[in-house]
This record gives C-alpha cells, sequence and structure tokens, in this order.
C-alpha cells in the first residue's frame, strides 16, 4: 500500500465506525462525522489523481443506483465511487415504465432489497421518498436526491470544495442564489454549512424563496448586489427553464438582468470570491460563461472532482459500519 | 346480551350529560320501545318496573350517542378502503350512533337512486344510523346543480361536493339559493383552488424545510369569504366544512356577527396534530385540508371553545396502506377517525381547556340540530342511541384493534382518556367493551 491509503486507514480508524445506517439528512449529522467525512475524502482526492485508484474497501459489495429522475452526473458520480473502492455496482433507472405498470416506490425498492445488495443510492421527486425506502428495506440507503427535500452528498462535496479552497469553513460567508424554493440543494447546504459554522445567504425574487425561510437561521435578500456583499462564496443555483415562463419569473432575460451573475455583479462579493454551481448550468440565464469558466474564481469544475471524492467517504463510512455490525 | 327492542330499559345510577337540557347530573334513564322515556335525576330513581331490563353504570358517563357529520367509507366503489358495515362496526364501537356519508363515492351520491340505495343498504347492514349527504352538483364536478330537490326527497341530510370547493361562483350562488328552497343545509369545503393546488402541506418553516409542496392558511380564508357574501346575497344555510385555520375564524366570527346563518365544524385531527406532527414524512398525517402550524391549532381549540366552531367531526376517510405507504407528496389524504373521535374530544376535558358538556354538544345536539334531527339529546321520545363512556378510564390507541377496515390512523399508539363501554342505538345494544 502506498503513502496515501495508509493516510485513508488512520483517518477511518479514528473517525469512524460511522455512527448511522443510512445517509439520509444532513441533519443526521453532527460536526464531528462531517469532519470525519471530509477528512477522508481527501484522501480519496488524492487517491483519485494516481493512477492506480482502485481500493478494496466495498470489495464484495454490492451498490445498485436506483435513479427515478435522470441524472447522468450524480449517477455516473456514484459508479465510479464505488467501482474505486471495489463494489459491484448496477444501475436502475425505473421511471415511466415501473410506474406504468403499477408498481409502487416500496414495490420496486423491496423487490431490489429481495437481491440482498448492500447499499441502495436513491434519487426520486418525492420529498421524504429516501426516508420511505430506508424504512422498508435492511440494506444502508443513501439519499441522491429526495424532491425538493434533500441532496446530503451534493452538501458534503460542496463542503470539500470550499475547505480546500479557504482551509476552513466557519466563519465563510456563503450567498446560495437562485431558485431556492425548489432546490434540494440549497436546503442541505443550510443545514450542513451552519453546522460547520458558516453565515448563510439567501438570494432570490420572492417567488423562489421559500415561505418563513427568515426562520432558517439565514438572511434572506431579494437584491443579488446586496445578497452577496462580501461573501467569500457564491453558489449559483440551476433554474429550471420552465419556471421562468412567468410562473415564477416572467422570461429568462428579465431573470438573467437581476438575479443572474455576471462579472460586474460579482464585483459586490468579496475579492477573494469562489463562484459555486451544483450543474448543470444554464449559462447566460443564472450564470455568465465568463465567471463560469474563469478558473480564479470558478470551483465548478473543482464541485465534480470533489464529488466522487465525498462521495467515496460516505460509501467508507457506510461499509465501515457494515463491517461492525 | 343485547337486549330486544320491546324490552324496556332503565339504566341506574349514571353520570347523565346532556348539553340540549344543560343537564349533567346523576340520575337514572329510562327507554322503551327504542326511544327515550325518561330522564330521572338524583340517587333515587323511585321504583322500577318489573318488566325492566335494569343496567346499574355504576356512576359512568351517560350522552347521547354522536352524530358525525363527516365519513367516508368505500361505499359503492371502493369497498376495499370501507363498506359501510365496517364503518358501522367502527363507529358503534366508537359511540357514534348517527354519520352521514359523503357523496364522493363511486357512483356519487348525486341522484335519488343513489340516496336511496345508501339508505336501503344502511338499514338492512349497518348497526348504527347512516345517512346520506347529497351532491351539490353533477359528479360532484362543480359545473351543473344536482337534483337536489330530489335527493332531499329520497332522504339525503344535506349537500355538499365533498372534498371539491364549487369554483364557479355563479354555479355556488345558484346551488345556495336552490337548496334554500328546500331548505337543505349546504357544505361547502373553504379552499382556494389554485393556492391549494397541489399542496400537502401548509405554508411555512416547516413546509419548506421539508421541501413539501404547500399552500397559504389565507386559501382557506379567500374561499370562506366568498362563501359569506353568497350566503349574505342568498339568505342559505351553509356549514363551512372544516375550518383549521386563524385567519379564516376570523371572517367566520364576523359573518357570524352579522347574523348569517353560517355554521362550521373542525376536524378533530386539526384540532389535536400540528404539522411538526408530520416528522419525518408520515402519511397518516396527511389531511385534506392539511394539517396547520400550532398557532392556527390553537386558534380552531379556541374557537371550539367559544362555540365560533359549531360542530366536530371525525373526518373518517379510510385509505389502505397502498394509497398511504407513499412519499408524502403523493399519498392520499385523509385518516380513519370513527372510533378515535370521542377520547380524543375528550383530551380537552382533561386538560381542563374546555368544560365537558360543551365538548359533548359539538358532537351530538349541535350537528343534529343542524340536520333536524331528534337524536343527539336526552329528552323524553328522542331515539334511544346512547353512549356510556369510563370518562377517565386510560386507553393507548392499537390500530390493530379499530374496526374499520382501513387502518390509517394518526393516533396510533396515543395515550388517550375515555373508553366507550357500551352504544345503543334505539335502545339496542349495538357495542359492549
Amino acid at each position: 500500500m502506498n503513502g496515501s491509503v495508509q493516510g485513508l486507514s488512520e483517518v477511518l480508524g479514528r473517525t469512524f465506525p460511522f455512527p448511522r445506517r443510512h445517509f439520509l439528512s444532513v441533519l443526521d449529522l453532527n460536526p464531528v462525522d462531517v469532519a470525519g467525512l471530509l477528512d477522508l475524502a481527501e484522501g480519496f482526492v488524492e487517491l483519485n489523481r494516481q493512477t492506480s485508484k482502485k481500493l478494496d474497501l466495498l470489495k464484495g459489495r454490492t451498490l445498485i443506483n436506483l435513479f427515478f429522475e435522470n441524472s447522468t452526473r450524480t449517477q455516473s458520480s456514484f459508479e465510479l465511487a464505488a467501482k474505486r473502492l471495489g463494489a459491484d455496482t448496477i444501475n436502475m433507472s425505473p421511471r415511466s415504465s415501473s410506474i406504468a405498470k403499477g408498481e409502487t416506490l416500496i414495490d420496486t425498492a423491496v423487490t431490489l432489497n429481495a437481491m440482498r445488495p448492500d447499499i441502495l443510492v436513491v434519487r426520486h421527486g418525492a420529498s421524504g421518498a429516501a426516508s420511505l425506502l430506508a424504512q422498508k428495506v435492511s440494506c444502508s440507503v443513501i439519499n441522491a436526491g429526495d424532491g425538493q427535500h434533500e441532496h446530503p452528498t451534493q452538501a458534503l462535496l460542496d463542503a470539500l470544495s470550499m475547505r480546500r479552497a479557504f482551509g476552513y469553513i466557519a466563519g465563510l460567508r456563503v450567498a446560495i442564489c437562485g431558485d431556492i424554493l425548489h432546490s434540494r440543494v440549497a436546503r442541505s447546504n443550510v443545514g450542513l454549512l451552519q453546522m460547520m459554522g458558516a453565515e448563510v445567504r439567501l438570494v432570490g425574487p420572492p417567488t423562489l424563496i421559500p415561505a418563513k425561510a427568515d426562520r432558517w437561521g439565514v438572511q434572506v435578500f431579494n437584491d443579488l448586489r446586496q445578497g452577496i456583499a462580501g461573501c467569500d462564496v457564491v453558489m449559483m443555483l440551476r433554474l429550471q427553464l420552465e419556471r421562468m415562463d412567468g410562473a415564477f419569473a416572467p422570461s429568462p432575460r428579465e431573470y438573467f438582468r437581476f438575479w443572474g451573475l455576471d462579472r460586474e455583479k460579482l464585483g459586490a462579493a468579496a475579492d477573494h470570491v469562489k463562484v459555486m454551481h451544483p450543474g448543470p448550468m444554464n449559462r447566460g440565464v443564472e450564470i455568465d460563461s465568463d465567471v463560469a469558466d474563469d478558473l480564479t474564481v470558478s470551483l465548478i469544475q473543482d464541485q465534480v472532482e470533489m464529488g466522487v471524492a465525498a462521495r467515496m467517504a460516505v460509501l467508507a463510512a457506510l461499509a465501515a459500519r457494515l463491517e461492525t455490525a | 346480551m343485547s337486549p330486544a327492542p320491546d324490552r324496556p330499559l332503565a339504566i341506574l345510577n349514571a353520570r347523565i350529560v346532556d348539553p340540549a337540557s344543560r343537564l349533567d347530573a346523576r340520575g337514572a334513564l329510562f327507554v322503551r320501545d327504542g326511544v327515550i322515556e325518561a330522564v330521572v335525576t338524583g340517587s333515587d330513581p323511585g321504583a322500577v318496573g318489573a318488566d325492566y331490563e335494569t343496567l346499574d353504570a355504576g356512576g359512568t358517563l351517560l350522552i347521547p350517542g354522536l352524530v358525525d357529520l363527516r365519513v367516508k367509507t368505500g361505499e359503492p366503489g371502493f369497498e376495499t378502503r370501507e363498506t359501510l358495515r365496517s364503518a358501522a362496526e367502527a363507529a358503534a364501537a366508537g359511540g357514534v350512533t348517527t354519520f352521514v356519508v359523503q357523496p364522493d363515492t363511486d357512483p356519487v351520491i348525486d341522484e335519488a337512486s343513489v340516496v336511496d340505495f345508501i339508505r336501503r343498504r344502511a338499514r338492512d347492514s349497518s348497526l348504527v344510523n347512516v345517512l346520506p349527504a347529497g351532491a351539490a352538483t353533477q359528479g360532484c364536478l362543480g359545473e351543473r346543480m344536482a337534483e337536489i330537490g330530489l335527493m332531499a326527497e329520497a332522504g339525503c341530510v344535506y349537500i355538499t361536493d365533498a372534498d371539491r370547493p364549487i369554483l364557479n361562483s355563479k354555479v355556488m350562488r345558484r346551488v345556495l339559493d336552490y337548496a334554500r328552497s328546500f331548505g337543505m343545509l349546504v357544505a361547502h369545503r373553504p379552499a382556494d383552488p389554485w393556492l391549494s393546488e397541489g399542496a400537502a402541506a401548509t405554508s411555512g418553516e416547516f413546509a419548506g424545510r421539508m421541501g413539501l409542496p404547500s399552500a397559504p392558511p389565507e386559501a382557506e380564508k379567500i374561499m370562506l369569504e366568498r362563501d359569506l357574501a353568497l350566503v349574505e346575497m342568498t339568505g342559505a344555510r351553509l356549514l363551512a366544512d372544516q375550518v383549521t385555520t386563524a385567519c379564516a375564524l376570523e371572517s367566520l366570527e364576523r359573518g357570524k356577527r352579522r347574523g348569517l346563518p353560517v355554521f362550521a365544524s373542525t376536524s378533530i385531527n386539526h384540532l389535536t396534530f400540528n404539522e411538526i406532527d408530520i416528522g419525518d414524512y408520515r402519511t397518516f398525517l396527511k389531511f385534506d385540508p392539511p394539517v396547520r402550524g400550532e398557532d392556527d391549532r390553537q386558534a380552531v381549540i379556541e374557537a371550539l371553545a367559544t362555540g365560533l366552531i359549531d360542530v366536530v367531526v371525525s373526518a373518517h376517510a379510510p385509505a389502505p396502506p397502498e394509497d398511504k405507504r407513499l412519499p408524502y407528496a403523493e399519498a392520499t389524504p385523509g385518516a380513519v377517525g370513527l372510533q378515535t373521535l370521542l377520547p380524543a374530544l375528550l383530551a380537552f376535558h382533561h386538560e381542563g381547556r374546555i368544560p365537558l358538556i360543551d365538548l359533548i354538544a359539538a358532537v351530538t345536539v349541535r350537528p343534529a340540530d343542524l340536520l333536524g334531527l331528534k337524536s343527539g339529546r336526552l329528552a323524553r321520545g328522542a331515539p334511544a342511541d346512547l353512549v356510556l363512556c369510563d370518562l377517565d378510564a386510560p386507553l393507548v390507541v392499537d390500530p390493530d384493534r379499530l374496526r374499520s377496515r382501513s387502518r390509517n390512523t394518526p393516533f396510533d399508539g396515543r395515550r388517550l382518556q375515555g373508553v366507550v363501554r357500551r352504544t345503543f342505538v334505539a335502545g339496542r345494544t349495538v357495542f359492549e367493551d
């Protein structure tokens, strides 16, 4: 074994076993869990940059990606993470076909569970779907996005990207901007960043800010420049185009004019600001390519890289618990 | 065990609570030929005739059988959820001796023959009194009026489109106008359809954090305000079906103060639970209207205490596991409630929040008066629909012991006080603990 892998096993031994069977919500975690997962993920970042990327932490384990919603990015990130840890993986996308046959979410999950996988990675369009599954199956469940509720591995990879960029998270001023209402990324990030001591702001048009969001312990802004003023991190969210036909915003061009991030508006943020986006981006709608592609400010490519490492950390943590179960 | 209907019955040594006469006293109650023959207060009922079957209540609470204005079964059309018979068994066990079924069945109760079907099925197969509500519009679609007059003749007790608000104000106006000429009460769900579209929860911090589609409480107020204006225009009697928010209660109070013939119900679920009880997406807490925040719940309790809310309903809505074991937003709303209505309501007595007699009034004489029924009171000549209830006895709600065909109760595992010992319908025992 080489040096970085020994470092990993040391971290694994120091921080874990992970105290939970499932990975459903950032609110199930505590700062010690998060710090441990981030330390572990750092090791995987190094591993992933080597020629030989493969470990056997999950050797013999089976992981099923169960994606009721399409997502090339998250699904391949989980698949790669699992394979690099030595697990066998399969991808299932039981979208319209099973629903047309009348098979429910639970039926599908119970059927898959009977094939004795060790980890089920679930994405579903309804809030609470992953938690519901976790109550009905015997394997570990990872929430890869449930409706408008949570996307905890995204928050973890975002925290990892920030910690690597700044060296710390506590005290960072982070503005999350755009479609907060429909965003599970926003909810998970608010929870995790607050837990780690960051100051979180939400910025967007009032139609896309959830009711009483000011009670989440965040500051809410409707004006982008005011919202990102002095911020260390500006996180832009994807706005689905069908929501800009007059339903939540009048038009894409009006949205870009007021809430799209361009070089000029970014000037309101701190000089050392980093820009993030969970992807996929609507260039020219919520973010200008000029900003997105500027590697001196954009962490967007890093986020994708950190995604694999962060998910490897979660898988390794859950697998370590499986060992001791 | 069950006394023959022709044998008179004397229930002795009971704590008799009759909201209609504001009576709360030790006494005896006599039943002959299915009706109440006499209520005698005091420790000495006098000589009891030899032909009477006597029952010593041992100080147990004796109240009129409950009248529940809002019950769904699955019959006709959805018998896997509940039949009239299984609902009646649950009702009897819960001390409910009369309930009104909603018209949104398959077929919809929107014509006299279906009203007649329900009445005959209920008479043949049921333990308790089952009365149908008729649809206000054909198919409950909110477009064209149903045969309100013919249904009234056939014996429907009020008209309503159940869960579906009538969006078209012109249709609603005509329904109110037309129903008034037949003396029919109209029940209407106050919910603005656009604000409520797709909502599974009430807008606020909780729903926002949980990522649940939600409607603001004002959706209820907006529709209620329209209905109040139409009541003022037409003079028809309106029952606001399940008022559950503080803001709508303000409108209701103003309407009542102006002397409008408007009444309001609320459900036992909205009196008992708040949105935090949803917890980790518990679909048994999904109701329609959605469960509210604690401020709204407190306002509803207060409105019941002051009499602003007239009636409490179980909002019994059976749903089998396949309709509930789903993500929250996709699950069918509704909870069974016939068997838990009384003990859940008594919680407000045990908390010292609302006097016992006022709680009982909201489930007996007030709903009975709204429909012009003789039941719901302990008066000479009234049907001997009675409940003996051990007011202080504790119970833990066990879904497996519910008699409903569906077990979707949000009271699962809840500790309550008040056990129904015996239920009588027209003097016959239909349930005994």
